[in-house]
This record gives C-alpha cells, structure tokens and sequence, in this order.
C-alpha cells in the first residue's frame, strides 16, 4: 500500500484524537499522580504522652541500664540510662532495635501443641490449663517409673531466680541435669577455680587498665558487657594502648593501636611467649610473684624451656623480635590487662590459652585491684533454706550428669551442654525423656547443628518457654510462651566479665501483649500441682513474691534505682583473696599443669581434602546468640557480608586468584560437616587459605528478614572436646573452597 | 532576604565523628531508623535502593595482609552551606523548594509534601546522601506500632534525608519555653544517633557556640566557610567547597586522604 499524504495526515491526526478520547491518557496521568502521591495508606502513628519506663536489657549477658520510651501504650524507641554504672547511657545496636522484637509477628503469642511432625510448623491453640496439666503428667509418670534423672532443663544461663527456681525444681524432682549456654566464661571461671582456688566469675577493669593485651577478644564485637568494652576502648584512645592479636582484621584488630596478626589457634604460644620474655628479662612483679604466688619455679621452667622467642615465632608466625617488643611493652605499663575468648566468646575455646593469658596478667601482678583482672566470688545471692528430699530425689541425683561433668573424667566442670548430641546419639548414657529449654536456641547456636537435630529428634518430649518461634521452638512438643523482655519483671544478674557484682531490675515497659506468662512463675505453678516436698520447697504464692523475698534488702534499692552494686569486690592481695591450699595464686599444680599441656585436635579434617581454614567472626550487626536479629539489624549489614539471600565469605586475594575466583562471584564452600554456597568478598584482611564467615545468618527459623539469608556457621562446624574442661574448644575447621 | 525575619538567636548545628572511637557498629543507623520511622524490606543488600539516612560506609587501605587496615565512616547527611549561605547543592536545585537551608539552624530541611520526586537533588547531592521511595513504606502487622509520632512516615515517589532529627531541635525548643527558658542548651537538642553511639564517637553541637564541644573538637575558621582548624579534623570533599556541617577526625592520614580526590603525592589540605 502507498502511504501518501492524505493518508498519513489522516492517520495521525486521527490516531492522536482517537487517543485523546480513549481514557488511557487521563488514567496513565490519573495513576502517576497516585502513584507519586499516594497517602492515605500510609500509616499515621498514634500520638499519646510520652512515657519512659527504666528497666535492664535482657537480650544478651551485657546486662545495659535502658529506659522504654513510650507513645500511650505503644513502646516507640529504646535508650541508654545515663547514670547506669554498666553502659551510662550507651546502648548497643540489638538493644536499640528491642521495640522490633516486641512487636514481631514471630512472637509465640499462645500456648501451642504440636499436632504435626517435627518441625513441619503446624501447631494447635492450647489453654494454659490444659498445658500444664500435660507436663506435669508427664512428670508425675516420668517420677512414678524411677526415671526422674531423665528430665533435663537448658537454660541460658545458670544465674538469677528464674534459672535457680528451675534448678531448684529439677534438684527435688530428682535430676541433676540442668545445663546452661556454654560460653568463654566457663573457661575463665575453671581458670580462677584452678589459678585462685576459688569459685568466681571473671571481671577486666577495661576502664582503668592502660594497657590491653587482647588475644582475639572481641573488644568491639560484643566481648564482654558490650558497651561497657565499647566505652573502655573509647577512652583508651586518649588514656592508654590496646593490642589484638588475631588471625583475621576483625573491627577491634582495625581499631586497635595495634594488629599483631597470628596464625590461628596459637594464641596461647604466644601468651607463653610473652612470658617467657617477661620472666628472662626479670620484668614480672617481684613483689607478687614472691609473696603472692606459688609454683612460679615450674612454671618459669616451663616456658624457659618451651617457648623461647624463636620458637613461638615458628609456631605462631609472629616474628621473634614483635614478640620480644610486645613482652616489654605490656610488662612495662602501669596496668596491662590480658584477656582471652575469641570474639564474642561463644565457643568456650581451648582451657590453656586461658590459663596461658591469665599467667601474663599474673606475672605483672595486675589481679584483683584497680585495672586488672578481678576475681569476683560466686554471689550468694539466693539463700533459699535447704529443700527437704524425698527418697526419689536423693536417688535421682546419684545417678550423676548424664553429661559427665563434675564426673573423674571432667571433674572442674558444672555442664557441658556440647557433650549432650554425642551422648544421646550413641546412647552410651541414660536418655532424656523430657526437655525443658529456655532463653537458648541450641538448634541453631550449637555446632554441628546435625548432630544437635538427631539429638533433639532422640527426646520424647520436648517443652520450650520461647518468646519467640526459633529454631529449637519448632522441634518442640509444647511451647509455654514467656512474656519477652521488655514485659517481664525479673532479675538480671551481673553482666559478663564486668568488673563488679551488680544485680539489674528488668520491670515491665508494657503489659503483656499476648497469653504468655512468666516462665518463673510456671515454674512455680509446676512444683505446686507436683506436690509433696517439691511443693513445700516453693513457699512462695507467684514468682514477684519469691522474687522480692530472695532480694530481701536489696528488693528496695533494686525497686528505687534500678539495680543493686555489691560491696567492692577488689579484695587488697593477701588473706582470703586465694583460696587455694596455698592461700597464694598458683601458677602451677597438678591440674593446672596437665591443663596447659593439654592439646586438643585441632582444627578438625585433613589438609589434602580440606585445603583451607574457615574461621567464624562476630559483628554487633549480626546477632549470632538465641535472639535472631531484628530486620533493622539485618538492613544495617554491609554489601560485603550479604548480597541478596547469599553470604560473602572473605577470602585472601592470592586465594581467590588460585582458585579464579571474582569479588563477589558465587563458590562452594565444603568443610566435613557440611557444604554450602556462598559469594566471595576479596579482602587482604584474611591471610591466604583461610575463608572467613560471620556468625548468626543461615536462619530457617524467624520471619523474611532474617529466615534463608546467608549460612549458619554452626552446621559448618564440628564439636572438639577440650581433654580437660570437656568443654567446646574448637575456632575453626578445615574447608575446600572452590569456584561454583 | 531570611535575615530580615532573624530575630532570634542563629545557631549553626554541627557534628564531628571521631573515626578512632567509631567501632562501626551500626548503632546510630539502627537509632536513626528507629527514630525517624524509616521502613524496611525484605532485601536491602542493595545499597542503591536502601533507604538509610546514616550509612557506615567501610574503607580500607588496600595493603596487603598483614598490613591492611580497615576504618569505618558513618555518613549522614553533611547539612552543606554552600559558599553563600544557604548555596547547597540539593536546595539551589530543587524546582519545588521542598529542601531549604533553614538560617536559624543550618539545617536542610525536607517538605515531603512538596516533593514531587524529580529526584534533581539526588543528581546534585556529590555525598548520595539522599534517597527516593520506589515503594509505599509496609511494617509486619503489628510492627507499625513503633512508629515514632513526632516524625511523618513517607509516601512513596518523594526524596527523603537525614534532618538532623530537626523534630528534636522543635521539641527542645518547646521545652526550654516551657521553662521560661530563652536558649536551649547543649545536651537539650541532641540528634539520635549522638546518644546512642555506644563508643562516644558522635558529638553534635552548634559551632557559634564556642563552649560547645563540637566546636572546641573542630575549631572552624569561620572565615574560610568553616574549615577544620585542628589538627586530623577533615571534611568530606572538601575542595568541593560544599561548605558540609559534618567534620570527621582520624588520626590516620590515609583515612584523612581517602576523604577528598587527592593526587597520589598530593600532602592532604589543612593537615599541620
């Protein structure tokens, strides 16, 4: 056809007014100005008087003075209370996003039953009646059949009424199976056990040390109380030098003074090392090491010996004349503070390097005084009488822990929840017939999260108090909610490794928000509907009552300021500060001895197949503990940590370039645990052949923003006994990296 | 023009980020979203399309192991000047006059309202400081609740940007009426992410105010649009001469050098 001017004139101006009079410009026009400005769906928050409630955060041990900020009755922001001596004023960037968990749609909001599998997620509505009318059935059963060892607790910590109530209750059921979260500090306190002769927990006076020595702690990851280290490194950038001996550039290797980078798992040669030189050189603390200490002969023969510079340079790649330098520099501080525990201390780790880093802190005499390293004795702040025990009991607790602990095999230790998936799986110890689980998350917190799910899978019945639908929630029989905690009034006890005895009051910002109930006073309800002496060892009516008649006199100052500080607990050297058969700090015994040299296998599979290392890291935008992070965490993590669902490890660019990998192009990464597929981040931050993962992705559990993002460095990674603590000691496993 | 309708006190707000003490934790952009009712979505890996209003950006010294270094710089919005005051680049663009620098305060201001998501700002802006709504904001059920009543949520289609959290700034001035009070004092107007620092990094302050510690931190020739006077203090393409509010201090030259398009050899401007 012949397109003539005729045509084409009547073609367009026909096409043009037969556009203008179809509606399709008027609604294109009509849904941009919708589409640019379209408000009324966009929510406006309700106002109301503003209200702030104090309270203690209970979202991690760091144990942070917060005030809830509220708008009526909803809870808009979260802040640090200026005069609360732990974190004055600071708050950390999980306790900031609080308000998101409160208001999370992964809240359990109602006591739930299981109805389908394992796992698979479906659930039926319970009553509170009925739900507890089923554990203690189960209960009473479990106790007729003589099998009350077989009821086991895990909670996350052992301190604090609602841990010592369960304990309490599980002690005149009949079992002594109460475990609590495994962490650096049980290591640190078999230290002070083997070092001091004391029970206590370990406190670093980061505030007024000039000198830290850290031997991968996290001082910046959330080692510790998190904003009480972050406010101690603040201030030792104008009053002091801070040293972190690391294998990977974490963030507190990048902002310390100093990076001494060291091959990984030989910090502990390094801290004897470090010794050696102090006590060559004649520089340790005469006047401690003479009046105050026994056993430095043998131990001063032992690292003469073992650890010449030269020598722990070839272990640890760590040039002799650094080591030598950092030896002098330490040792001639006014208040140098070593502390250990990589990271953010969630693997125990190795008992000798504890015991190695403590013998620095020692050797210049900085233990229990202004600036050091404190020994703070075991609180005796819950003095319930004696509970009377049936015949049942007293059996019950001789059968012994099904985990070994306190046995001849690990007799230093209290529990040992990592040794529980290798003794349910091999049934060579009793079973467990019921599981209580608290405020923990083993399922995913564990390593070798198979061997932690055909643990669990092994328990009959299992009851969880989660807050929150977790990973180990969804394996669960029965979930008996607790308020979380920004609802619940409970006590928070000292905060990690800080150097003082101070009890927090977490008080409720906002009334419950849905049927839960405080797993105190479940606990409670429990022992009364059991009856006989377990009923009689609960005399209290509800747990507010038990909890302010075991604060007694301290219930007023805890109401009034929000916590409680012990007396000083700085004890000046000399009498009573050791209670060890010496009386003086012992730098060597048979115990401590076998300790340091102990050697566990590490890191677990063959160089040949496994060619590289993978190391975990700790970041505060991650949280890698029970609580999964929040959605504002998980938009805060950096584009070279998480690219869509996939992690980045880091990996060395000599690394990369052997295996032809790209920045950010997908790889598999194989270790004998598991395999997964994650995205490589080139950084000269790692040395070669080591693959660098963060920990606390990989979730299946929680909502969107969280679930199916990233790996779980836990399902990566095996269990290695430590010999002597029987603790985790593992850091790392070998791995096979390779182009996807 | 503004001037003539100046008839209280004129403040010059400012912040210096001590990047020794900065652990790059995150808080403050945590603090910042949660104050200023930013929303959230189920992927925000890309940094181009994720709406932060403080961004911790991480910088590195490309040397190799063992000598790399790392340092992080939090990023909010620099509350430029312009070599006149009022001269920033996003307001002299802005064909709406929905961004403004506010005399009184220094502060550019954002009318959501009035913005109708040209998006020329975000062209002029040279710190990517501002963003734009792609999507209607959307919270969990349930999670809406959190919502900070003193800040407007934003539609979808507008810019949006770090305000100081000038809301505080009106509300401090509301109390120190109440007081009978005629001037707010430091610590009355302080923005989010300076309280929640956890490391004490943040300090916010006015910089005609000489006992404030900002201005002690930065010693600003005022002369010469502010420029640091002390020794590690910098701002951020400084040769831009963007007059920015947002000082930052390093102790490491590299750190201080990466804030600006030196020349390799080039000594770093207003380091004594």
């Amino acid at each position: 056809m012949k397109l003539d001017r005729r045509c084409f004139l009547a073609l367009s101006i026909g096409g043009a007014a037969g556009t203008a009079l179809t509606p399709l410009p008027w609604k294109l026009t009509d849904d941009l100005s919708i589409w640019s400005q379209n408000w009324p769906w966009t929510p406006v928050p309700d106002k109301g008087a503003i209200t702030y409630t104090h309270s203690v955060c209970d979202l991690c041990p760091g144990g942070c003075g917060i005030t809830v900020k509220k708008a009526g009755d909803r809870v808009i922001r979260v802040e640090g209370i200026e005069d609360y001596p732990v974190n004055q004023g600071g708050v950390c960037i999980l306790g900031i996003a609080g308000p998101q968990l409160l208001y999370s749609p992964t809240r359990v909001q109602k006591p739930l039953k299981r109805i389908g599998n394992r796992g698979e997620g479906r659930w039926e509505p319970i009553s509170w009646q009925d739900a507890l009318a089923m554990v203690i059935d189960k209960l009473k059963t479990l106790r007729a059949a003589d099998k009350s060892h077989s009821v086991a607790g895990v909670f996350g910590r052992d301190r604090g009424t609602v841990a010592q109530l369960f304990q309490r209750l599980l002690t005149v059921y009949g079992s002594p199976n109460f475990f609590s979260t495994p962490s650096y500090l049980d290591n640190y306190e078999m230290t002070l056990y083997l070092m001091h002769g004391m029970r206590a927990s370990v406190g670093v006076d980061a505030k007024n040390a000039d000198f830290i020595l850290s031997f991968g702690s996290g001082m910046i990851q959330g080692w510790g109380s998190s904003v009480y280290m972050f406010k101690a490194n603040s201030l030792l950038k104008s009053t002091g030098r801070v040293v972190q001996v690391e294998p990977r550039l974490s963030v507190s290797a990048a902002k310390a003074d100093e990076w001494v980078a060291v091959k990984p798992g030989t910090e502990g040669a390094l801290a004897l090392g470090l010794a050696h030189v102090i006590i060559n050189e004649n520089l340790h603390n005469s006047d401690f090491v003479v009046n105050y200490s026994t056993g430095f002969e043998t131990f001063k023969q032992l690292v003469l010996g073992k650890y010449a510079p030269e020598t722990v340079a070839g272990i640890t790649d760590v040039p002799a004349e650094k080591i030598v330098a950092l030896a002098r520099a330490f040792a001639r501080a006014r208040k140098p503070l070593a502390i250990c525990g990589r990271g953010q201390g969630l693997t125990p780790g190795h008992l000798s390097d504890y015991i190695a880093v403590h013998a620095l802190n020692a050797l210049v005499g900085n233990i229990n005084r202004q600036g050091g390293v404190i020994a703070i004795p075991e609180a005796d702040d819950i003095d319930w009488p004696e509970a009377t025990m049936d015949a049942i009991a007293v059996a019950g607790m001789q059968k012994g822990r099904i985990d070994g602990a306190g046995s001849s095999r690990y007799p230093h230790s209290r529990s040992l929840l990592n040794q529980l998936p290798e003794v349910l799986n091999t049934g060579k110890g009793d079973s467990i017939e019921t599981l209580f689980v608290a405020d923990v998350n083993p399922l995913y917190t564990m390593p070798d999260a198979e061997a932690t799910r055909a643990a669990l899978a092994q328990i009959p019945f299992i009851v969880s108090f989660a807050s929150f639908m977790d990973e180990t929630a969804q394996m669960a029989d029965l979930i008996l909610p607790n308020h979380m905690y920004l609802e619940r009034l409970e006590d928070v006890p000292s905060p990690a490794a800080y150097p003082a005895n101070i009890i927090g009051l977490s008080r409720p910002a906002i009334g419950p928000l849905f049927d839960t109930r405080h797993t105190g006073d479940v606990i409670i309800a429990l022992a009364h509907a059991l009856g006989g002496n377990i009923a009689a060892a609960f005399p209290w009516q509800d747990y507010p009552t038990c909890l302010r008649e075991t604060l007694g006199d301290k219930w007023n100052e805890l109401n009034r300021k929000g916590y409680w500080q012990g007396p000083e607990v700085a004890a000046p050297l000399g009498f009573g500060t050791f209670d060890t058969a010496s009386s003086k700090f012992e730098f060597s015994n048979p115990d401590l001895n076998a300790a340091l040299e102990s050697q566990p296998a590490l890191p677990q599979g063959d160089a040949t197949t496994y060619p590289h290392l993978l190391l975990p890291y700790d970041t505060m935008r991650i949280a890698s503990g029970p609580i999964g992070s929040p959605p504002f965490l998980v938009k805060s993590v950096d584009e070279t940590v998480l690219q869509g669902n996939d992690v980045l490890v880091e990996v060395n660019p000599k690394t990369a370039a052997a295996l032809q990998l790209a920045d950010g192009k997908p790889a598999k990464l194989k270790t004998p645990k598991g395999e997964a597929k994650v995205r490589v981040h080139i950084t000269e931050g790692v040395a070669p052949d080591v693959v660098a993962l963060p920990r606390g992705l990989g979730h299946t559990a929680y909502d969107d923003f969280l679930a199916g993002k990233g790996v779980n460095y836990n399902a990566l990674v095996g269990m290695t006994e430590d010999p002597v603590s029987g603790l985790d000691a593992t850091w790392g496993i070998r791995a096979k990296l390779s182009k996807a | 023009m503004k001037q003539a309708q100046n008839h209280t006190k004129n403040y010059l707000y400012a912040m210096a980020i001590d990047l020794d003490k900065c652990t790059g934790c995150g808080a403050c952009m945590v603090a910042c979203m949660s104050e200023n009712n930013v929303p959230f979505r189920r992927d925000e890996t890309d940094q181009l399309l994720s709406m932060k209003w403080l961004r911790v950006y991480k910088l590195t010294n490309g040397k190799a192991y063992p000598d790399h270094d790392v340092c992080y710089l939090p990023r909010p919005c620099m509350q430029c000047a312009g070599q006149h005051e009022g001269h920033s680049p996003c307001v002299s663009v802005c064909p709406a006059t929905a961004t403004d620098y506010d005399q009184n305060t220094g502060i550019v201001s954002q009318i959501y309202t009035r913005c109708f998501g040209c998006r020329y700002c975000m062209a002029a802006c040279p710190y990517h400081v501002r963003l734009f709504n792609w999507w209607d904001p959307v919270w969990p059920e349930g999670m809406e609740k959190m919502l900070n009543p003193k800040v407007s949520v934003r539609m979808r289609g507008v810019v949006e940007k770090c305000s100081f959290c000038f809301h505080r700034f009106q509300q401090a001035k509301d109390r120190a009426y109440a007081k009978g009070k005629r001037d707010i004092d430091e610590q009355d107007y302080q923005t989010s992410c300076t309280q929640a620092c956890p490391a004490g990094a943040i300090t916010f302050g006015d910089l005609n105010n000489p006992s404030h510690a900002v201005t002690q931190l930065v010693k600003p020739d005022h002369k010469h649009h502010g420029r640091p006077q002390a020794p590690h203090a910098f701002r951020l393409l400084e040769r831009l001469g963007t007059n920015a509010k947002v000082y930052y201090l390093s102790s490491r030259e590299w750190v201080r050098k990466m804030g600006d398009n030196y020349l390799k050899n080039e000594k770093q401007a207003g380091s004594h």
